[in-house]
């Protein structure tokens, strides 16, 4: 007979983490399972300016390992697995992953999103080889070449920004004629002599054999094609939800688990939490304030149901 | 694991030839890299008979790295005789199980 948790966080970026702490400090008994890489996409961006506090010396990746130390502290416990399956219905929930099948009153979602692709010829086949959807892993490279990046949120700007520290140039390619991007951000990327814009357009065609070489680019207005050369391209188009494990056993929209304010999802004791959950804004933020409150509701339904 | 630099490249990996080697690229910002290091080190005394562990931290070696056209983290080769025989990348790479498959896979050919 398996061990049965108060509840299992599956999924160990900011929101399980801070998921973990919150449960752990209400003495549950609390597990984090997590496939790979704990701090989730929150380690792929080098400067984190934006979560209130982390002002001086924090990065993506030192925010998230003083959040699982803190987590690790008050007793939450650590797995590394990666999940098959899972059992959502009835009062003890099963989840198999490829090591051990674990059990608990409680499971807390977390799996987050994971970078969309940017649709464009060639693009899987020069992933790693000059397309890149990680600035922070991969940006030291490209020192000294030239670079494009595509999109035009907040993601995009900020590694642009960042891309300038490495590359001779940045040229930052967006389907509009303006940025999403936060104001400041829109600011400071104007104000930087290493970034261009090409806008209206998107990438058709990565070039390149071995390595990237270069893009075809389409202006979305003229139709008009013409060639820029880069030694490599980020791609920041949007994010994928990793929710295919519960497909069918859980309400999705748009493949986002739908929940309510409280974190609840349509079946008892389930609960999600951060990038993965249908919501206006995701951010290191948002998602550790579901953590949070994701727990105190586990806490709560297990209380009720005693 | 041996550690490789611009000066132990060639005469570890390219110019090698008694077993395959793998190279396990990566940098001191690739954090997934850092965490799966030690899997890939347990990996080696699974696989450690028929191959060759290796690994180089780009930090240092961009150059090298992009000569061996590798331009994303992480990413592991396995060469044969100096040459590429197998290659998996960042896209593939979502927990140790998909470089241990990608290990497994080469080691069952030899």
């Amino acid at each position: 007979m398996a061990h049965i948790y108060d509840t299992i966080i599956i999924g160990g970026g900011p929101a399980g983490l801070s998921a973990g702490l919150y449960a752990a400090r209400s003495k549950m008994d609390t597990l984090i399972i997590e496939r790979a890489k704990f701090g989730g996409q929150a380690t792929t961006t080098d400067e984190l300016e934006n979560y209130p506090g982390s002002i001086e010396n924090c990065t993506g990746s030192s925010l998230s390992e003083r959040m699982r130390k803190q987590a690790e502290q008050f007793g939450t416990k650590f797995a590394i697995d990666d999940i098959v399956d899972v059992e959502l219905a009835g009062n003890i929930k099963t989840i198999k992953g490829k090591k051990e099948t674990y059990e608990a009153k409680t499971i807390i979602i977390c799996t987050g999103a994971t970078p969309r692709l940017g649709g464009f010829r060639g693009e899987t086949e020069l992933r790693a080889k000059g397309i890149s959807y990680c600035a922070t892993c991969d940006a030291d490279f490209f020192t000294d070449l030239d670079v494009a990046v595509i999109g035009g949120g907040d993601s995009a700007i900020t590694e642009a920004i960042y891309l300038t520290k490495f590359a001779e140039h940045v040229t930052v390619i967006h389907r509009r004629d303006s940025l999403r991007a936060a104001k400041s951000l829109q600011e400071k990327a104007f104000a930087n002599p290493k970034i261009s814009f090409i806008w209206n357009s998107i990438p058709e065609e990565a070039l390149g054999d071995e390595i990237l070489e270069g893009l075809i680019i389409k202006n979305k207005l003229t139709g008009e094609t013409s060639e820029l050369k880069v030694d490599g391209c980020f791609v920041f188009v949007g994010y994928d939800p990793i929710t295919q494990l519960f497909e069918g056993k859980l309400g999705l929209e748009n493949g986002y688990i739908v929940t309510d304010e409280d974190m609840r999802t349509n079946v008892p004791g389930v609960f999600a939490a951060g990038d993965v959950r249908k919501k206006s804004l995701r951010q290191v933020i948002t998602a550790a304030a579901d953590g949070a409150i994701a727990s105190t509701t586990a806490e709560h339904y297990i209380e009720e149901n005693k | 694991m041996i550690e490789l630099n611009k000066e132990n490249f060639e005469a570890e990996v390219l110019s090698y030839t008694e077993r395959p080697v793998l190279v396990d690229f990566w940098g001191d910002k690739c954090e997934i890299c850092k965490q799966l290091m030690p899997g890939v080190h347990e990996l080696e005394g699974k696989y450690g008979d028929k191959i060759k562990f290796s690994s180089l931290n780009t930090s240092g070696s961009r150059r090298l790295a992009i000569s061996q056209k590798v331009l994303g983290l992480p990413t592991m080769i396995i060469y044969r005789n100096g040459e590429k025989a197998s290659s998996i990348t960042a896209d593939k790479i979502t927990s140790i199980d998909d470089i241990e498959n990608f290990i497994k896979t080469y080691y069952e050919t030899i």
